[in-house]
């Protein structure tokens, strides 16, 4: 799966190195953070408004093994949907990463264990993905930024019977634009 | 005449049959289990156009012993359908029932098989009907042929004319089939990279949705057999699953997570009118109407664990079906109604048991350990399901009382979500 993504995010950030201008040193997010009541002047946009302008400095964390953000999985025991604490960090990462880039957008595709039924199974991985969404959310990526889908037991990572691969099925997986 | 001959023999060919050995992709059916008390039936070989009326009474004989409700009896020799039977060489031979038939050349080219079916004890005329047919609908008259006989001693209208759905899986590759009851026949309505998971027949056998993974995500289509053509007839935000037909055939009730989780809303079958049918903080899916639309039954864990559940049509709070056990999932009802097919899991197994709803008396029916997807022939005689043989997704099929048995397998692929079709009128 890594190396299948790695392609168009190369893509993407050769396209934002060669035509964007330097990121802003201020939060970029700041767009949004008006004072409460202030008047919202009305003025046609000037500015030239590319699809994709990340912060390239950030975009690059995405790849970087050094970051957290180059993880992109996060598991669940058998027949449950709550995020266990050892990954609370890794979807905070993300989440301030959504918040700071308002523009990325991210697909998230929960999974679940091949065991019993294909329906039940895929509502068990929409659930995953849900609480995914959940944790981001809750540190600021925005509704619009996120989809949360279920791929059920229709994709695993790992195809033998046995608990060892069950549980690299029962995952919750985040894509960014340009992966999906 | 020997180039005539020659003509059928392809003629034969390009209907499918066996005999010609066509390497095929093909369901194959292996009977692993049989009634206690099967009817003894002698169907002989019919007369006339030799190489024709072969291979129509092989595939009558080959569905009346697949249904496992009867043993053929050897019939000692041809029998035309103008024929007196041989009574007591019969009775010796143990038939209480005998078919003979006449296949002959009708005017325009086509074949006309006429067919006697007889009461060797009262030796008294059950019944002759008549078919007329192409070379190409050889196989199709012989279904028709063993329906009309396995109706005459049973009471019930028999499947061998139906079709069933099922996705096969091979790698890198999902086709979404439609096969003769026998099997045969088989041709792709949909062959995709990504999964397609539960179809479900329309009730008037001409439309199939199904549930397609090709735009990345669940996505729920509607897809017309005989054009070809399809519609999107639900795709929200997060996915979009299960589809079951409303038995007029206008709407389907879908799972869609647009609100949060999986829930239960009914769509017209174009994709409009999208409304809530039920409502829980947990999962609801695998809905399913039972055939007179009164109630939907469905799996939902709003209890703990997942269990099946029952909500009238008309609203009001659901009510819950299954007690036993911590995981009973994907409710099918019979076609009268009367009971339902679901999958429960114990000890581990995952098997398919079978429910009277009035008594709430439950039966397993399998001694695997990995059933899925149960569907009711449109008789509620058989049940046909997917399970595991040895690493690999076979279709398999038990009678409601558990004793016939089949095996349907594709070489060196997994077949899964089958889906039985409705009668054909």
């Amino acid at each position: 799966m890594r190396a299948l993504i790695s392609l168009p995010i190369a893509a993407l950030l050769l396209a934002a190195c060669g035509s964007q201008p330097p990121a802003p040193e201020q939060n970029p997010a700041g767009v949004e953070s008006r004072s409460p009541g202030a008047v919202k002047v009305e003025t046609p946009p000037v500015a030239q408004v590319k699809p994709q302008q990340f912060d390239p400095g950030s975009i690059a964390a995405l790849k970087d093994p050094k970051s957290p953000l180059s993880k992109r999985s996060i598991y669940f025991d058998y027949d449950s949907y709550v995020v266990k604490d050892e990954f609370q960090s890794l979807l905070t990462a993300h989440g301030k990463f959504l918040a700071a880039n308002p523009k990325m957008k991210m697909l998230i595709q929960g999974n679940a264990d091949e065991r019993g039924s294909r329906e039940y199974n895929l509502a068990l991985g929409q659930k995953r993905a849900e609480a995914v969404r959940k944790a981001l959310a809750l540190t600021g990526a925005r509704e619009e930024q996120i989809e949360a889908v279920s791929l059920g037991e229709e994709k695993p990572a790992c195809t033998e019977s046995s608990e060892e691969c069950w549980a690299k099925n029962r995952r919750g997986d985040m894509l960014y634009s340009g992966e999906f | 005449m020997r180039p005539m001959r020659f003509q059928r023999f392809l003629l034969a060919c390009a209907a499918g049959l066996a005999l010609c050995s066509v390497a095929r992709a093909q369901l194959t059916v292996e009977i692993t289990g049989a009634g206690a008390n099967r009817l003894p039936v002698a169907i002989a070989d019919f007369t006339g156009e030799r190489i024709v009326a072969q291979a129509l009474t092989s595939v009558v004989r080959a569905d009346l012993e697949r249904s496992g409700l009867f043993r053929l009896v050897d019939a000692g020799g041809p029998l035309a359908d103008n024929a007196t039977p041989p009574f007591e060489d019969l009775k010796s031979r143990g038939a209480d029932v005998v078919a003979g038939g006449s296949v002959a050349t009708a005017a325009d080219g086509r074949y006309e098989t006429r067919v006697r079916l007889s009461d060797v004890q009262k030796q008294a005329v059950l019944g002759n009907p008549a078919y007329l047919h192409t070379g190409a609908q050889l196989r199709a008259t012989a279904h028709r042929i063993a329906d009309f006989i396995y109706e005459k001693l049973t009471g019930e209208p028999g499947v061998f004319s139906t079709r069933i759905a099922y996705v096969v899986k091979s790698t890198g590759r999902y086709e979404l089939k439609i096969a003769d009851a026998d099997g045969a026949n088989d041709q792709a309505a949909l062959a995709s990279r990504e999964p397609i998971i539960s179809p479900a027949w329309s009730p008037d056998g001409s439309k199939l949705a199904y549930v397609s993974f090709e735009a990345k995500k669940p996505v729920v289509y509607v897809h017309d057999l005989a054009s070809g053509r399809r519609h999107v007839a639900a795709n929200f935000k997060g996915s979009n699953s299960a589809p079951a037909w409303s038995p007029d055939g206008k709407q389907l009730a879908v799972v869609l997570t647009k609100d949060g989780s999986s829930q239960l809303y009914v769509v017209n079958a174009d994709g409009s009118g999208v409304t809530r049918v039920a409502t829980s903080s947990g999962i609801d899916t695998e809905p399913r109407w039972a055939p007179d639309g009164g109630f939907i039954y469905f799996t939902s864990d709003r209890g703990g664990s997942p269990q099946i559940y029952r909500i009238a049509r008309s609203g009001g709070n659901a009510e819950r079906v299954t007690f036993e056990g911590s995981y009973n999932v994907t409710p099918r009802l019979s076609p009268d109604g009367k009971s339902m097919a679901f999958i429960a899991r114990n000890g581990g197994r995952f098997q398919l048991a079978l429910m009277d709803l009035a008594s709430k008396q439950t039966q397993i029916l399998t001694d695997s350990t990995k059933d899925e997807s149960p569907s009711f022939a449109p008789n509620g005689r058989m049940i046909l399901y997917a399970t595991e043989i040895g690493g690999r997704g076979v279709l398999a099929a038990v009678s409601s009382d558990g004793r016939v048995k089949q095996k349907l397998s594709v070489q060196a692929a997994d077949v899964r979500e089958p889906a039985w079709g409705p009668l054909v009128r």
